[in-house]
């Protein structure tokens, strides 16, 4: 049995947008923490710290998670993509991120990484979904910016040129 | 009436955003991301979880020793190190950043820890002791304003800090000829849009040059800069703020962080590093600020065909705890347009400002426009509902006349444009509402509650920096001098190869503004918006700033987009110019397109954009003669439009004013009470817009959040002044499945005040949505008050009519109320000893440390009087105490009053309870009846649980008490009530 | 916001987070999905010595189906459960009442195993767990018990798992032969814990209905089949029996109301689903 102490730092290793990276953390450091200051990923957005705004959704193992009920040694051994792994390496944007862009689905832009992170998730689960479980799915984020109408028609529009792609 | 409308090549185009490709790869910084100097510290801050209390002793011995640990500040070095902050009001309601000898709301700031990181700075605060004496609060507006009411600043000698009466017309006449008065009363709750980043300020005291160099995201207005400056006891230059290009939200929010940004300066320079703090959500919910709420009594004279002639409106404003400026501005930024959209002669306005124990009020998106829209369109609906006449008939009648623009309302506003019956006929026709009629009058026709709500609202934008003088009396105001304007800055820069970049004075949150900047000066220039670099960082020490530099009273398409345009055309001039000197044209004859600038009459004389420009750097020689260096420019820009008030109180509190008519169908489920949008029209005169999809956007975050205010969201309180609206699990925020989409029209009536002729469009909805949800609810009830926000639980009270009444014989404990003080409740124990024996248990010390719960230690400090430590929880939850606890009205065996109270670091109880002890067959009766205020962290995040919790605690305790009078193991885990065993005894139990 | 330290354990299986268990007691907490527990220790409601991490035990991941019931591991996330595709068939009332839970991010890591031993009042699992009468399998160093989920829940977020044992699976029955389910439930917003919450099972000559959100813990009332009129005595006797109480959402009176009006809603529409 893996045992970690309360004073000080262990080792954690995990896969981070597919790379291996190691890193320390005190057993009580959020994933959140962990990935902003040892990581240096400042996508990582905090707002809430418990579990209700959704700013800090990752998907870890492929399912999204709420980085902020996560310890970082949690992570140990399991798969923790961000929203940099949406974009191709070029940069060039993914088809969710340029809908996003399109449907002026963002304004402040801090939620965005969080429900990109979702939407992902959501869309590969489900491939041709109605507004409302777009909407249902979108209920796990708040947004206090846009009235969430981008974000559905941005959803709704991958799926369906997913589907006729 | 016709203007001159600029529309160019991108301007009034729905553009995607050019900030948003950084924001979704997710490599946008916003202020807590930006790099820190090494050896910075964070800090965290000890808050109050008291309403209003003595500060009597503060013990920071522990807290100092703690792992990690570099300095704890409070009250006492704040006091050395800085001034009180100035205030609006010339009242002795002095304030710090940290409270000195009382505290007033709960969460105020009591001292802050500055440690290696977050988790050890909080680890600490829990060492710290305060000891503070609890004093009497003042709550309620109506309450606090009265004489004799706990005071909040004593000095002041009354919570009501600033009257005011306005007259404008001939209201007494007015209401002495109408054929009736109608009035409603509204009672406007505190909310606030919560951007989801918190602040963040990152201080960093710089000795040697005697500079506080702070970066925060600060939203302005800039007016709080010499507040800052002043309580450092330093010059404007030293203390330089910086905020980053991005912000995650701000709505107004984002300015009240000033005295955060002071206290960190102290703790920086205390420490001699930098220290960085970023705010949490219990902080930012709990502490930050709340839209005050406000209490108004308005009245209408109204005559028979449905004209209204005059209007009273009484406000009672509630600032909370402290006025931190710029407040009061939510009760006076609306002042001038305190007729709304129609057209009424005649006016008075009492303005009162009250304090009460509660988190100080501020700037929150629509700055006081929902408050009043909510008095004055429900004050409409119910004229017409008194007058049996059809709603917007009513408006119709009463609407300011098309053709009448620029149009002067009674208390000053110059409304600026619009056609406002236009408006209603595109609404109408455009949004179906003889279609939501007919759906109305089918579901009601099925019984179902259907009702259509209107609303009318005339937006102001750019606020006139002069409006907040109207508080003060005309004699007054010219002893100080007079105030107005908003002066806005942009500058425009082209480096030798042609690139473009600017910079501007806006603080943008989101709204997309480095977007239409990029529209307006790539129109001027002839190149693409693309081509433009915005830095929208803003800086105090390098950049042009202004008092009214900021993001704020939708400022930016009247102010500084115009000085974007401004900066721009000189650039173009200065570039025109210097082509038609190689070019051998008069400037006039030159245009730009495409990355050239060419004679117009002869496209072949061209030149590149870049060849200009590098000529004003490379040669500048080569430039026409008298013309300066360089190609860089400042547009300024402040509208004259913006004067100071008036000897008769007038005055123009805003530049541009938009026009928003909505109208909507909702339906009430009859057993939840949910209030369900059918659907929302909302309709737009906001002049020119600069880029739709970016209005769009504005329309529709408002509304989000207009249903938010309208149905869910409210910082709630506790009699006790605890706040109970601590998570985002209690302040309810919609999400994507409350929030409909509405139908969004517009109309363009151009500003002629403005260049480019917009007006602002990102407050409207905050004003109207609110309380046309409100109206459609009154329509579908019949229902004349209505508190917002229409909960389910309050909109079932509403339409259910009386409960089912408890069946006879049903014998179930009666349930407890959330009764007028805390949590109270009552019960009765069996112990199957006998009362002697039970009295012994609860008088000896020893005894009684065994049968409270969680009780580690208990000392006798006085005659009945104990203290003790102790570890509460239920469940999982656990939170240490110090407890004192004392007996009183002794009268052994029979009974006791047991009360005491709680600190520790989850938050603080008093409370007391009544035990009697009855000698039954077998044993005693014990019954008990207790109750007990809760605050802090506790009270506002575990508001929900802290009933049954009571509960919980309760009954632990008399199975203790039983265990311990009976011996171990003879305990039963629900010990029977007296009347169950009766009933038993007498065979008619269960 | 940044919880207290602990100690961190990742036990290896079933046997070796017992032992933990024995060792430590009432000084660990188990975590799974973490989404209650870690949210409350952020906000240091919780401080615990020991943190024993059993999400990635395999052995307590699993859904079996046995003659009449449905076992499921208590480290099997709810989204898991949601998606199995025979949930619908063997267990209509699950699958209405589990899209309540939360959200679909939420659902992902929050596990079965975790809402039944949390047993907030306003959960859902527990709700339909006491409903369907079904029970909670425990294990301790000293071997294992099934409690039924009316003894296993005793209170407000408190249960009868004593503090060396943990829970290792849920048993929920299956679909009874010709009844009917139907699950309701008011939330202040999607996802939000329940205001209040009915879980109805309707046979011929029988109605079973839990509430949820009102009292401390879940609550089920079993009656003979019911008229019009009796049902509504019924339902008000049940209500005036739970009584609630006043928070910052709703009042005690709004939660017997719903209890009164969407229990009868529920039971009508459990009725009209058998099959």
């Amino acid at each position: 049995m893996s045992q970690l102490n309360n004073d000080g730092r262990s080792s954690v290793s995990f896969i981070l947008n597919g790379n291996p990276v190691t890193g320390y953390a005190e057993p009580r450091m959020l994933l959140t923490d962990f990935l902003r200051e040892e990581m240096g990923l400042t996508e990582i957005h905090v707002g809430c710290e418990h579990g209700v705004c959704g700013a800090c959704t990752i998907r870890m193992d492929g399912l999204p998670a709420r980085a902020c009920l996560t310890f970082a040694i949690q992570a140990e051994g399991h798969r923790i993509d961000t929203v940099q792994s949406l974009a191709q390496p070029s940069g060039v944007l993914s088809d969710l991120q340029l809908a996003f862009r399109k449907h002026h689905a963002l304004q402040c832009g801090y939620c965005t990484p969080g429900i990109l992170m979702s939407s992902s998730a959501f869309l590969e689960i489900n491939h041709d979904p109605s507004e409302e479980e777009v909407r249902d799915m979108l209920s796990g984020h708040l947004c206090r910016c846009t009235g969430y109408v981008g974000m559905v028609r941005a959803i709704l529009e991958v799926a369906r040129n997913r589907i006729s792609a | 009436m016709k203007h001159e409308v600029h529309v160019g090549k991108h301007v009034g185009r729905p553009m995607e955003r050019v900030e948003d490709a950084q924001l979704l790869a997710g490599q946008a910084l916003f202020c807590g991301d930006m790099p820190e100097r090494d050896g910075t510290l964070q800090a965290a801050i000890l808050r109050s979880p008291h309403a209003h209390a003595e500060i009597l002793s503060i013990d920071t011995s522990e807290a100092l020793l703690q792992p990690g640990v570099e300095a704890i500040l409070t009250g006492k070095e704040i006091k050395e190190d800085s001034d009180p902050f100035l205030i609006v009001l010339r009242q002795p309601m002095d304030q710090w950043s940290l409270a000195t000898d009382r505290v007033r709301f709960v969460g105020e700031a009591v001292a802050v820890v500055v440690a290696k990181d977050r988790y050890l700075a909080e680890d600490a605060l829990d060492y710290i002791k305060v000891v503070y004496k609890p004093l009497p609060i003042a709550l309620h507006p109506l309450e606090a304003a009265k004489d004799g009411a706990p005071l909040v600043h004593p000095a002041v000698g009354s919570n009501v800090v600033s009257t005011r009466h306005f007259s404008y017309g001939e209201p007494d006449k007015a209401f002495a000829e109408a054929d009736r008065v109608v009035e409603l009363t509204i009672d406007y709750p505190r909310n606030s849009q919560t951007p989801l980043e918190g602040y963040v300020v990152l201080a960093d005291y710089r000795r040697e040059e005697q500079v506080y160099d702070v970066q925060s995201n600060f939203q302005g207005p800039f007016t709080v800069h010499p507040v800052m400056s002043k309580a450092l006891r330093v010059k404007g230059p030293q203390l330089r703020m910086r905020s980053p290009a991005f912000s995650g939200g701000g709505f107004g929010v984002k300015q009240a962080m000033f005295p955060y940004v002071v206290l960190m300066c102290i703790a920086s320079r205390r420490v001699g590093r930098p220290v960085k703090w970023v705010e949490d959500r219990l902080e930012h919910l709990t502490a930050a600020i709340a839209a005050p709420n406000r209490i108004i009594r308005g009245q209408a004279a109204v005559m028979n065909d449905g004209k209204v002639i005059g209007f009273r409106f009484e406000q009672l404003d509630d600032y909370g705890a402290y006025l931190r400026p710029p407040m009061p501005g939510p009760l006076y930024r609306q002042h001038g347009i305190m007729t709304g959209g129609y057209d009424v002669k005649h006016m008075t306005i009492t303005n009162r400002l009250v304090m009460t124990n509660k988190t100080p009020s501020g700037m929150v998106r629509g700055f006081g426009g929902p408050q009043i829209y909510y008095a004055i369109e429900r004050l409409m609906q119910t004229v017409a509902v008194e007058l049996g006449m059809d709603h917007l008939d009513l408006i119709r009648k009463n609407l300011i006349p098309a053709g009448s623009f620029p149009y002067r309302a009674a208390a000053g506003a110059l409304i600026d444009s619009g056609d406002y019956q236009m408006a209603l006929e595109i609404a109408t026709r455009d949004g179906k509402l003889d279609e939501l009629k007919g759906r109305r009058e089918k579901a009601r026709a099925e019984g179902r509650l259907y009702g259509i709500g209107y609303a009318v609202v005339v937006e102001p934008a750019q606020s006139n920096m002069g409006y907040l003088s109207t508080i003060n009396t005309v004699e007054e105001r010219h002893k100080a001098g007079p105030k107005g304007g908003n002066v806005a800055y942009c500058t425009v820069n082209v480096d030798a190869l042609g690139g473009v970049s600017l910079t501007a004075d806006s603080l943008p949150q989101g709204q997309g503004h480095a977007t239409v900047l990029s529209q307006i000066v790539a129109d001027e220039l002839g190149i693409e918006p693309h081509d433009i670099v915005c830095n929208m960082e803003r800086d105090t020490q390098r950049d042009p700033w202004s008092i009214a530099t900021g993001n704020y009273s939708s400022r930016f398409s009247s102010a500084t987009a115009p000085a974007a345009r401004l900066a721009a055309r000189k650039i173009r001039a200065k570039m025109a110019k210097i082509a038609a000197h190689f070019l051998k044209v008069s400037p006039d004859k030159i245009d730009f397109s495409e990355g050239k600038i060419f004679a117009i009459e002869d496209p072949q004389k061209t030149l590149r954009f870049s060849r200009v420009a590098g000529t004003a750097h490379w040669s500048p020689g080569e430039l026409p003669p008298d013309m300066e260096p360089g190609m860089c420019e400042i547009g300024v820009w402040s509208a004259p439009e913006l004067e100071p008030p008036n000897d008769a109180d007038q005055i123009n509190t805003s530049l541009t004013y938009g026009f928003v008519f909505d109208y909507c169908g909702v339906e009430i489920d009859r057993d939840t009470g949910e209030v369900n949008i059918d659907r929302y029209v909302t309709m737009h005169d906001s002049g020119k817009l600069l880029n739709p999809l970016l209005a769009d956007g504005q329309v529709y975050g408002g509304f989000a959040w207009g249903v938010g205010a309208a149905l869910r969201e409210e910082f709630v309180y506790g009699e006790d002044g605890s706040f109970l609206s601590g998570t985002f699990a209690d302040y309810l925020c919609p999400t994507a499945c409350e929030v409909p989409e509405p139908l969004i029209l517009h109309m363009e009536s151009p500003s002629p005040f403005t260049p480019l002729g917009a007006k602002g469009i990102a407050e409207g909805n905050v004003m109207s949505t609110p309380v046309c949800i409100a109206n459609a609810v009154a329509d579908a009830t019949g229902i004349r008050d209505l508190r917002l926000p229409l909960t389910p639980a309050k909109v079932a009270a509403l339409i259910q009519g009386q409960e089912p009444a408890r069946p006879k014989g049903n014998q179930a404990t009666p349930p407890m109320e959330l009764s007028d003080r805390g949590i109270r409740g009552q019960g009765t124990a069996f112990v199957a000893a006998a009362p002697e024996l039970v009295w012994q248990t609860l008088v000896d010390p020893d005894q009684l440390a065994r049968v409270i719960p969680g009780c580690h230690k208990m000392e006798l400090v006085g005659p009945g009087s104990y203290r003790a430590e102790m570890s509460l929880g239920v469940g999982i939850v656990r939170g240490r105490f110090e407890a004192r606890v004392s007996l009183t009205d002794l009268n052994p065996p029979k009974s006791a009053v047991i009360s005491g109270s709680l600190e520790g670091p989850l938050g603080s109880s008093s409370g007391s309870g009544n035990v009697r002890l009855v000698a039954v067959e077998g044993g005693t009766r014990i019954s008990y009846d207790y109750g007990f205020d809760i605050s802090g962290k506790v009270a506002a995040v575990g508001g929900r649980m802290l009933d049954g919790a009571a509960r919980v605690l309760m009954s632990q305790f008399f199975q203790r008490l039983g265990s311990l009078t009976e011996g171990p193991g003879k305990i039963s885990a629900a010990p029977p009530s007296w009347w169950q065993r009766l009933l038993k005894l007498l065979g008619i139990a269960r | 916001m940044k919880p207290h330290s602990f100690e961190y354990l990742r036990p290896a299986s079933i046997e070796e987070t017992v032992a933990c268990l024995a060792r430590h007691s009432e000084d660990a907490r188990i975590i799974a999905g973490g989404l209650s527990l870690v949210a409350m220790m952020n906000f240091r409601l919780v401080e615990t010595k020991f943190l024993v991490d059993v999400a990635n035990i395999k052995a307590l991941n699993y859904i079996r189906v046995d003659a009449d019931h449905i076992e499921v591991g208590a480290a099997t996330t709810q989204a898991q459960l949601l998606a199995w595709p025979e949930l619908a068939s063997l267990s209509p009332l699950l699958a209405k009442g589990m899209p309540f839970i939360g959200h679909f991010q939420t659902r992902a890591r929050g596990t079965v195993g975790g809402s039944i031993a949390h047993s907030d009042p306003s959960s859902e699992l527990p709700l339909c767990l006491i409903t369907l009468g079904g029970s909670v399998m425990l294990r301790s160093k000293a071997g294992s018990r099934e409690v039924t989920a009316e003894d296993f829940q005793v209170g407000l977020m408190q249960t009868s798992r004593r503090p060396d044992e943990m829970v290792v699976a849920v048993r929920f029955p299956i679909r009874k032969k010709g009844a009917g389910y139907s699950f309701l439930e008011m939330a202040m917003r999607k996802g939000d814990l329940a205001i209040c919450a009915v879980a109805a099972e309707v046979r011929d000559g029988s109605i079973r209905l839990g509430v949820g959100g009102v009292a401390d813990k879940p609550a089920v009332r079993e009656w003979k089949d019911l008229g019009d009129a009796a049902l509504d005595e019924a339902l008000n006797e049940f209500a005036w029996d739970l009584g609630g109480s006043d928070d910052v959402h709703a009042t005690a009176t709004f939660r017997r109301q719903l209890i009164r009006r969407l229990g009868r809603r529920a039971i009508l529409e459990a009725r009209e689903c058998r099959n």
